[in-house]
């Protein structure tokens, strides 16, 4: 979520000031993304530069009572109905931490993605109580969001460990890993069998 | 007291010559007011698992003790009372008889043990109301929808005194959000003191339990815990190390 619109978005019932903007935010995401008021006002003053918001002169950012001008609300329903990028971040720390895993011989792979997968899960657990707590639709929506990006996370580890117990992982390695490329030597290919298998 | 106490468990097939191993040594505990779930790819031995916990088969060894009875100890009598009173189980395929409506399969488990169909239809009516099938009571299973049947099935599972809840895959292919209502009510079951076990390959299923069992070549190999209910495991885990999963 970009912060401007959810500002704009915060803004579209009625004027508001700076810090009512941040508790609002806060409350409909749950507090899964806190914000700090430094960061509400540097956005605020942007928005209010780029003609979106307009304020009733108060002497500080803080007194300032912020409303959303019609450029502003424009520019709201031009983002609601513009696609997010797809693109996933280029390189995916998990990814990288089970490729490495991969190529190094001594360590047991199936260890490491029942850890990651264990932590993923922990976390799973603990945001589904925030759903047991409360009932408020927006939060609903965020941690269901977040659930849905740790349960991807949580299905692609499965989707690992079993393409290694079918032995997948064997095809890989002959074909040369791509942190360490070349094959190996069949010592070390029955090595690597007789660890996964 | 546990409500569910899983010792040593193991259980093999015969399969010509050769024995499968279906499940081994597994130590499980289970508290009042604490749900379980039970993660693992498939023919890890989860089913398996809730099927001996629910006395609808025995180990090859280890001890079965719910409200701490060995079920091994009971005549089969015994053990089919148990079954009807204290245990509710959810099965994968529902298990609802088709020629009685709602309230008739809800209510089943009472009137065989012996309530009288009045206060036991009484009774059905009511936990079906809970479940937000108030208007549903006199349908039958045929008439209605997927979400609907499994909801009669959890309602089956939580009348009378039942104490322990297992469910295997509990919301079937539910779309999310009726799982989740599934998933809500096993929930309010075990806060209100009941003691559940659900088997499920979904992550997000799996995230309502207090305590994930990870399930893999018929072993138990770890478990995750939410921050909150470490101090649970720990009683639960008394006297055995939790490193490795085992002594849960």
């Amino acid at each position: 979520m970009t912060i401007p619109h959810a500002l704009l978005a915060l803004l579209t019932q009625e004027p508001k000031f700076g810090l009512r903007l941040k508790e609002e935010f806060e409350a409909r995401t749950g507090s899964l993304w806190p914000l700090n008021v430094g960061q509400v006002y540097t956005t605020l003053g942007r928005l209010e530069r780029d003609g979106l918001v307009s304020d009733d002169d108060g002497s500080t950012p803080s007194r300032k009572l912020y409303c959303l001008t019609k450029s502003g609300r424009a520019e709201l329903d031009s983002w609601l109905s513009t696609p997010p990028s797809n693109t996933s971040p280029p390189r995916n720390e998990l990814v990288i931490k089970v490729m490495v895993a991969l190529s190094i011989p001594e360590v047991d792979i199936s260890e490491v993605i029942q850890t990651h997968r264990r932590h993923q899960l922990r976390a799973m657990q603990d945001l589904t109580k925030l759903k047991r707590a409360d009932d408020d639709l927006a939060l609903l929506l965020v941690v269901d969001a977040e659930l849905f990006r740790l349960e991807a996370t949580v299905r692609w580890l499965d989707t690992c460990d079993a393409r290694l117990r079918r032995g997948d992982a064997l095809n890989v390695m002959q074909t040369g890993s791509i942190l360490r490329p070349g094959i190996k030597s069949d010592e070390q290919e029955t090595k690597n069998a007789g660890n996964r298998s | 007291m546990s409500i569910l106490d899983l010792q040593g468990l193991s259980k093999t097939f015969a399969d010509g010559d050769n024995t499968i191993h279906a499940l081994r040594d597994i130590d499980l505990r289970v508290a009042a007011g604490e749900l379980v779930a039970v993660m693992g790819p498939s023919g890890s031995g989860k089913s398996t698992l809730l099927t001996i916990a629910g006395g609808l088969e025995a180990p090859t060894s280890g001890q079965v003790l719910v409200t701490g009875r060995d079920l091994a100890e009971l005549n089969p009598d015994e053990r089919a009372g148990i079954r009807r009173r204290t245990i509710g189980y959810v099965f994968q395929d529902l298990n609802l008889i088709n020629a009685l409506t709602a309230a008739e399969n809800v209510s089943l488990p009472l009137e065989l043990d012996g309530m009288k169909a009045k206060p036991a239809r009484t009774e059905a009516c009511t936990m079906l109301e809970r479940v937000g099938l108030a208007d549903k009571v006199h349908r039958f299973p045929d008439d209605l929808s997927g979400g609907e049947r499994q909801r009669v099935a959890i309602a089956r599972a939580l009348i009378g005194d039942h104490r322990l809840i297992l469910a295997d895959e509990p919301t079937g292919a539910l779309d999310s959000v009726n799982g989740e209502d599934i998933m809500r009510l096993i929930r309010r079951a075990c806060d209100d003191g009941a003691a559940g076990v659900i088997v499920t390959h979904d992550a997000q299923l799996a995230a309502w339990a207090d305590r994930i069992l990870f399930l893999r070549d018929e072993r138990a190999i770890d478990h995750a815990v939410s921050s909150s209910s470490t101090d649970l495991l720990l009683e639960a885990a008394s006297g055995s190390g939790t490193s490795g999963g085992q002594g849960l």
